[in-house]
């Protein structure tokens, strides 16, 4: 890892301006939920360990290195000695112990990032530069502890201060002091986020001298305005803009491995953890030879051509294929239930569900097979995935009501399990641990409409695998048992995959002469869970910035053009008044 | 005075209504604002919990309103959920840019609308008049949205041989400092959204002008003024206008709430970091606490504009005074 001086000697700064729609919900990183604050936070405040740039794996950061007791229970983390909080105060143990501890304490600061000290029993320094956790029970996440590290000093009396109104305390007293990368200066609500590069950050100095987001309302507006310059980066790009961008001038296009599944999930009877049933699924989905025979009817393939445009990868398992390790593919003796209307027929055939005059099933015991499925309306991909879903469930004998509706009606018939086929994403992070913990039977709701996971699914087996990974910290082994458990989800047809979006984005190679993709190969820049992109990204060499808010010579040439279409308009009519007067008199 | 006290009575009923509607016009939105804001999210049933007790979401309904309720009372409209700052914050801060972009696009389309309406309604199957009118037509049926993005690939964008002359949105561009180059920036970055809202708002204060006109020209003093030999634009300008505007003065103030409809998108085109770019920010999540604190503020505003028109209308007309 090179340092990466910044090169602005010549007298300007060079700013890196990326467009954002997303409204800051708070700075304060206790609190903090919404993607772009949490990724903003991500430059300002270091963690313990971050994610190695070339393969994704665990990687030192705040921490140097790491060891585990052989029970896994007890965790050091060595600190590195040389780094300062932009004050100048050195971070030392202390600082991570605090952090950890109040959000272990404090329920109002445990908001965005708790569910990283849920299995902790204490956390002590054992010197300046060394950290001990101790756990109650194993947890999968003491290598990617994404939490970031706040100064003691700084926040301590803060937390004092406020006390309950903690979290309504949004850390907007500029600069922030942190430890990262980037020092948070500036926020215009709606307006614009300002980020200035801390020279003096222990892994060196960041490329640009400053970063900008800028809001814009409507993703088109931003990819006009990337075309234009006045952005240096767009992210989340939907595949025609992608497209359209590809041909455009000086403008570089990155499409990366998706992190995201898009699923649907099949409701096999909603069910609290005491077993009390609820919801209106149709009662012939809780037979599984029934949902295999929907999961058959479908070609994942034909999703990603017809409803993702290409732009994705036709899914196998649950975690997506980004995660080589972790990612299982179904093969050979496992990939039943795949892509077979044919044997999809026979088996139902065989089941009892036979066809009725108008061609649709009816179950054993008498019900049609006429299904709802639930899709978000402001997702292309799933509402062109639902019109597929609809023909090919036809060919087998379902009929489906599409409905095609408002996320927050979509949640509320998940919540209440009044549902039959909805459709469902995660974005999966580095470590697997919480999007496979939302299967387990723990996270069936403890009364109706408290569901911790997404899909009322319950398996023995699962639960048993699910509490294995989770107490093995050999990588490998953990993977071949993540492997299991996909195999599970794919075998019982609950939750079903159907592909992996690609992520989309680009940048302007005029602005930006080279940028880091996290993982290198295929990897992305917004939404990284390192700060590679930002922190490596150089300016462009021959980079003319105009100079702070000077009107370029495009506002005269569209002042002036404006005052000459007015002045000609002006004595057109001056003109033809004077003629018609003379008419008149 | 019983008429300015009826007037005043009718108001202040209609915004107590209002706060009550829009309590639970909102609650009854689908979707959860905790599910919302934690989607995607990898957090624990606690943490939800937890923002749920934070949002005050975890007490009853009718206790919910009574907080509410009291608090609008001491002028308190509440916290939003998503930028965790008091609504009332919000708005004020947004207020502005809204007020500048509103009043001067709703200025602007008065004007012009005015103008062409009276040259269109003097002669009525006229040149003038279908053109005017078929133009003013065209684009008050073209939505918003489109124009505007087409405003934006055609005049800021830089495709082809079009130079990108305007920004493609934001009210300022955040390196601007000093007074004079603030103003210009603001002012060059106002073109395409008042270009877009003049464009569509503009032709219904045409139509209802060419009509009070049309109105208006049969009238008998009108022929007194023509007997006198006056020329016909002077007919025009002096007598027929000035009777003409006046039903079109309680069309301005009534507009208000299209005016704020309108606003909503342009801003949301433009990215104008006014109340409408809020109110869009808040509908999304939803955003409760937001999302009813702008639909009180802007239904309070469209309901003082009527009480305000009706305020004003019996100075300029003797003919509606009680």
């Amino acid at each position: 890892m090179s340092a990466a001086p910044a090169a602005a000697d010549e007298g300007g700064t060079n700013t890196l301006t990326i467009a954002t729609s997303q409204q800051v919900d708070s700075f304060n990183p206790f609190v903090a939920q919404l993607a772009i604050t949490t990724n903003v936070l991500r430059h300002v405040y270091d963690s313990l360990v971050t994610v190695d740039p070339e393969t994704g794996q665990p990687a030192p950061s705040l921490a140097e290195s790491w060891e585990s007791s052989d029970d896994g229970l007890t965790w050091t983390f060595h600190l590195r000695e040389d780094v300062r909080f932009t004050d100048g105060e050195p971070l030392t143990a202390d600082d991570v112990v605090w952090t950890f501890t109040t959000m272990m304490e404090n329920e109002a600061a445990a908001v965005a990032n708790g569910n990283y000290v849920t299995s902790f029993e204490s956390v002590t320094a054992q010197d300046d530069h060394a950290v001990v956790i101790e756990l109650e029970r194993p947890q999968a996440t003491m290598t990617s502890l994404n939490v970031p590290i706040v100064p003691q000093h700084v926040w301590e009396p803060i937390l004092e201060e406020q006390g309950d109104s903690f979290a309504d305390y949004n850390n907007e007293d500029f600069p922030t002091v942190g430890s990262g990368p980037f020092v948070l200066t500036g926020h215009d609500p709606g307006r614009s986020i300002t980020l200035e590069a801390n020279p003096d950050h222990w892994r060196g100095a960041p490329g640009f001298d400053r970063i900008v987001f800028r809001y814009y309302s409507e993703k088109d507006a931003a990819v006009e305005a990337l075309r234009s310059g006045e952005v240096s980066f767009v992210y989340e790009l939907t595949q025609a803009q992608a497209e359209a961008l590809q041909s455009a001038e000086n403008i570089r296009v990155n499409i990366a491995d998706g992190k995201r599944f898009q699923a649907f999930t099949i409701n096999p009877g909603a069910v609290t953890q005491d077993g009390e049933e609820f919801g209106d699924g149709h009662p012939a989905l809780a037979d599984r030879t029934l949902r295999q025979a929907i999961v058959m009817a479908i070609d994942n393939q034909e999703i990603v051509d017809k409803a993702h445009g290409g732009q994705a990868v036709a899914a196998g398992g649950y975690i997506p294929p980004r995660y080589s390790d972790f990612h299982w593919t179904p093969e050979g003796d496992q990939a039943f239930p795949d892509f077979d209307p044919e044997a999809a027929n026979a088996m139902l055939d065989e089941a009892g569900y036979e066809r009725g005059p108008d061609g649709v099933r009816v179950s054993p015991e008498g019900d049609r097979l006429e299904l709802r499925m639930h899709v978000h309306q402001d997702r292309p991909a799933n509402v062109n995935a639902g019109l597929i879903l609809v023909e090919r469930l036809a060919d087998v004998g379902i009929e489906v009501r599409n409905l095609t509706v408002d996320p927050g009606v979509l949640s509320d018939a998940l919540f209440a399990g009044e549902y039959d086929l909805i459709f469902t994403g995660w974005t999966v992070n580095p470590d697997p641990d919480y999007v496979l913990s939302i299967h387990t039977c723990g996270a069936l709701p403890v009364e109706p409409g408290t569901m911790q996971g997404d899909a009322y699914f319950c398996d023995e087996e699962y639960d048993e695998l699910y509490q294995a990974q989770l107490a093995e910290y050999d990588r490998e082994a953990r993977a071949g048992i993540i492997h299991q458990l996909q195999e599970v989800l794919h075998r019982e047809a609950v939750v079903n995959v159907l592909a992996y979006p690609n992520i989309m984005e680009a940048y302007r190679t005029d602005h930006i002469a080279s940028i880091r993709y996290e993982p290198a190969e295929g990897g992305n820049i917004w939404g990284q869970d390192g700060y590679w992109a930002l922190w490596s990204a150089e300016p462009a060499a021959n980079r003319v910035e105009g100079s702070a808010g000077g009107p370029s010579t495009a506002v005269w040439v569209g002042v002036g053009a404006a005052v000459l279409v007015l002045a000609a308009a002006g004595g057109l009519l001056l003109r033809r008044r004077r003629a018609t007067m003379g008419d008149r008199e | 005075m019983r008429y300015v006290a009826g007037r005043l009575t009718i108001a202040v009923a209609s915004l107590a209504a209002v706060v009550v509607a829009g309590f639970f016009l909102f609650r009854i939105l689908p979707g959860d604002p905790v599910r919302a804001m934690t989607e995607g999210r990898e957090v624990t049933a606690e943490q939800r919990e937890e923002l749920r007790r934070q949002f005050g979401l975890d007490q009853p309904l009718w206790q919910q309103f009574l907080d509410y309720a009291s608090g609008l009372l001491r002028l308190d409209l509440g916290m939003s959920f998503q930028y965790r700052e008091p609504v009332a914050e919000l708005i004020l801060n947004r207020l502005g840019p809204t007020l500048l972009l509103a009043g001067t696009g709703t200025v602007i389309a008065a004007l012009l609308g005015l103008f062409l309406g009276s040259r269109a309604g003097w002669r009525p199957g006229g040149r003038p008049d279908r053109v005017h009118t078929a133009v003013a037509l065209f684009f008050w049926s073209v939505p918003t949205f489109w124009l505007g993005l087409l405003l934006i690939v055609f005049l800021a964008s830089g495709r082809g041989f079009i130079p990108g002359m305007f920004p493609t949105g934001g009210m300022v561009d955040p390196r601007t400092d000093g007074l004079a180059d603030t103003v210009l920036n603001t002012a060059w970055h106002m073109v395409l959204p008042i270009t877009t809202m003049v464009a569509v708002i503009y032709a219904q204060y045409l139509m209802i002008m060419r009509s009070s006109l049309m109105d208006e020209k049969g009238a008998d003093y009108l022929t007194t003024a023509r007997a006198k030999g006056l020329r016909d634009a002077l007919v025009r300008r002096r007598h027929a206008v000035p009777n003409a505007l006046l039903p079109t003065v309680t069309l301005v103030f009534l507009n208000l709430g299209q005016v704020v409809s309108g606003v909503i998108l342009v801003e949301t085109v433009f990215s104008w970091p006014g109340l409408g770019q809020l109110f869009y920010s808040g509908l999304r999540v939803p955003d409760l606490g937001l999302v009813q604190g702008l639909f009180v503020v802007f239904a309070a505003s469209v309901i003082l504009m009527n009480l305000l028109a009706d305020l004003v209308y019996p100075l300029l007309d003797p003919r509606v005074r009680p």
